[in-house]
């Protein structure tokens, strides 16, 4: 039988708190993290956001970093997660040398870029951040920190980047090429991001309303969340949190933005998901949902779900109103999410939701539940029709 | 029990062409920064979406579609991509506008496409591949990565007949030229071809993209076997990067004597190129060597050029003198290694086999 690959560390930090703790404590309150920029400096400032608040200099000075560095917010947010993720699995510097890394971002360190890029040609004084911009060196910058020494490599499939991050590990683990590998992405807001999708006419100037008939866009958020996944003779002796059961990558293959409306890759992600788990679809008991809050992604991922559950559909929530779409970040957000729904045996709210749609009918829940969580599924979408879909259990 | 996987397909656009490298009449370069050679994208490209398309969208998927033509593939079964940079053309152009209209009044068009993840999208658009599709952006290490994903998809997935796998990288006017202030790049006058005897810091550096049809069927077109790929990272002194290539042999069977040529990264500069050189001197001294940065330039996923150039040595048995960087010579080349590592990072092994 599929055992699925063990899970013996988590880490993140999000708008809702640095630390599995703090996240845990405001979902649980549901009590979310989205306000107005003020680290990021952009005149959008009655977008909301989900900004961690804590500024580059202090997130420097509790890493202990010195001056005149290349490490942009993306990577210092990853530092954070992935530090939290060793701790709590008990590694070793030895252990590190061997470990494998795989980060997704989608846009690196362009906070740095838009900073400094009019300058760069008069002034000398930034020219470290010149090779900042691209995702491979922000995943440099955390694993140099950190002394990882295994094999490294980043994904960037925009918004689905850190569900891929997990797959792939999963996989590198399954197939034997790895005993231990960090999984998990990072972010950080950017004037470039705010201003795209605020140029595509998706950001809401509300908090958002995933799945609600007059949802009008989505809130943007920056954070970084990190998994240890370790083989089993390693895994063995400790505790193991959760495992990654399943996994599913397609493509939607309709648009490069949008989601075509029957959710054709977001379905075939799910139900090569739950094929690689091999479990019944009955089996989920929760479907944490890529659910945006866009007028399109919410109608394709319904339509995805309503295809794959012909009749009673589990219980789903996005929780992307606590933390803000964090890109590349979000589906490693939301893993850590899920895996807290496995432990502690609770279903945490879709916040803002007061009407179902009219197409799909879908009722997320909207209050915390309790009660008996053995399977998460967990759906990330992005741009370039990326879909995956990753699968979560218990240690059973 | 693993299966053999071979390149059955390739497609290849850079600043050189088949014909200007197996006829010795390399196109001659004298900037620090050359375009790649455009083929006709209209062939392959309805003009509509061309006009919308940056470079490096029009040479993926150009490149993806000439790969599959050339292994007789309608639809594969997954897209895997590395881009080191990604799509910097549209990115500028969104970050540019972005400052100079202070965040009022964008469109989106360049924003959308400015994703890593574009090129590898497009194509599964174009050939409505609703298949697994993967991005890498790991630096130099991008196509090796997309490779080692590729490599794994076939072995996990018995069922898998196709996974199209190639690396794109584009110049964009301004970024690129952030080379020229922070020591990537060559100063002064430079010719592509005296890449090597400069002795100079930096390098020069181009664009292309090159697709690989993989499959784990063989058939008479075959290119080459891929034995392995592998990345790794190291405090790098030569004599540590020399232990982990035997080891990596060993592990697919081989002995140093075994390999018929070793296929470098050196790309001009003085500092980085002294490990290459290393190399040359001891473990790889009876080894023909040879070297490909001074053809098509320095870029993250110029490895591909490396690869597209070993398949064609591997079919026609024969290697162009203008590759050569010393005289030891290979009657009928069988297996090549390719090296290839930048600024000290993202060390990368591939392993190419006559099939």
């Amino acid at each position: 039988m599929n055992k699925g690959v063990a899970v013996t560390g988590m880490g993140i930090i999000s708008a809702l708190g640095n630390g599995v703790e703090a996240n845990f404590k405001a979902l649980i309150d549901a009590r979310d993290g989205i306000s107005f920029p003020e680290i990021l400096i952009t005149k959008h400032t009655h977008l909301p956001v989900g900004e961690v608040k804590i500024s580059n200099f202090n997130l420097e000075k509790n890493l202990l970093i010195a001056n005149d560095h290349s490490y942009t917010r993306a990577a210092l947010l990853g530092i954070a997660a992935v530090k939290e993720a060793m701790k709590s699995s008990g590694l070793s510097e030895k252990e590190l040398l061997s470990t494998g890394f795989i980060s997704g971002s989608s846009v690196g360190g362009m906070d740095a870029t838009e900073k400094y890029y009019l300058e760069y040609e008069s002034s000398k004084s930034h020219h470290q951040f010149i090779p900042a911009q691209h995702p491979g060196f922000t995943t440099k910058k955390i694993s140099d920190y950190h002394n990882i020494k295994g094999f490294t490599t980043t994904i960037s499939t925009a918004c689905s980047s850190g569900a891929n991050a997990i797959m792939l590990g999963a996989r590198l683990i399954k197939a034997g090429e790895l005993d231990r590998v960090i999984v998990g992405g990072t972010d950080c807001l950017t004037k470039f991001t705010l201003n795209g999708f605020n140029s595509l006419k998706i950001l809401s100037e509300e908090k958002c309303k995933a799945f609600d008939d007059s949802r009008n866009g989505l809130n943007l958020g920056e954070g970084a969340a990190y998994l240890v996944l370790e083989a089993e003779h390693l895994a063995k002796d400790k505790k193991i949190i959760g495992r990654v059961l399943g996994y599913g990558n397609a493509n939607d293959a309709y648009h490069q933005t949008a989601s075509s409306e029957t959710g054709e890759g977001a379905y075939r992600a799910m139900k090569d998901a739950l094929e690689v788990a091999g479990i019944a679809v009955e089996k989920i008991d929760y479907i944490n949902a890529h659910g945006t809050a866009t007028r399109n992604n919410d109608l394709s991922e319904s339509n995805a779900i309503k295809q794959i559950y012909s009749s009673k559909i589990p219980d789903l929530s996005s929780t992307k109103a606590f933390t803000g779409h964090t890109l590349a970040a979000a589906g490693a957000l939301e893993a850590v999410f899920s895996i807290l729904s496995l432990q502690k045996n609770l279903i945490f709210p879709n916040l803002n939701f007061f009407n179902p749609m009219q197409e799909s009918g879908l009722l997320p829940i909207t209050e915390l539940k309790h009660k008996s969580v053995n399977y998460v599924l967990s759906n990330s979408f992005g741009f370039g029709g990326n879909c995956t879909s990753l699968i979560f259990s218990k240690n059973e | 029990m693993s299966r053999a996987i071979y390149i059955t397909g390739i497609g290849a656009i850079s600043a050189q062409t088949e014909e200007s490298i197996f006829s010795e009449k390399p196109v001659i370069y004298n900037s620090n920064i050359f375009q790649a050679i455009s083929p006709n994208f209209k062939e392959y490209i309805p003009a509509m979406a061309l006009r919308r398309m940056s470079k490096a969208i029009k040479m993926g998927l150009t490149a993806g579609k000439i790969a599959l033509q050339d292994a007789n593939v309608e639809l594969p079964a997954a897209i895997i991509t590395g881009t080191g940079e990604g799509c910097k053309q549209d990115t500028e152009k969104f970050l540019e506008s972005m400052l100079a209209q202070e965040e009022e009044l964008l469109t989106p068009t360049s924003f959308i496409q400015s994703t890593h993840n574009t090129v590898g999208g497009q194509i599964a658009l174009n050939l409505k591949c609703t298949g697994y599709n993967l991005t890498y952006s790991q630096e130099n290490a991008s196509l090796e990565s997309a490779l080692i994903d590729a490599i794994l998809l076939l072995k996990e997935k018995l069922s898998m007949n196709s996974v199209l796998v190639g690396g794109v990288d584009e110049i964009s006017k301004k970024i690129t030229s952030f080379g020229n202030l922070n020591g990537f790049l060559k100063q002064g006058k430079i010719d592509n071809l005296g890449l090597f005897s400069q002795r100079s810091r930096g390098t020069i550096t181009s664009e292309g993209a090159f697709f690989f049809n993989l499959t784990t069927e063989y058939n008479e077109n075959c290119y080459a076997k891929i034995k392995a790929v592998s990345n790794f990272n190291t405090d790098s002194s030569s004599v540590e990067i020399s232990e982990k290539i035997i080891d990596f042999l060993s592990r697919n069977g081989l002995k140093l004597k075994d390999l018929d040529i070793f296929f470098l990264g050196k790309n001009g500069d003085l500092e980085q190129d002294k490990i290459y050189e290393e190399l040359q001197i001891s473990i790889f001294a009876e080894s023909c060597q040879l070297a490909y940065k001074h053809l098509a330039g320095d870029f993250n996923t110029v490895s591909g050029f490396a690869i597209w150039l070993s398949c064609l040595i591997l079919k026609k048995q024969e290697i162009p003198a203008i590759l050569k960087l010393n005289t030891v010579s290979s009657t009928k080349p069988k297996n090549i290694l390719i090296y290839n590592f930048s600024s000290n990072s993202n060390h990368s092994l591939i392993l190419l086999q006559k099939p």
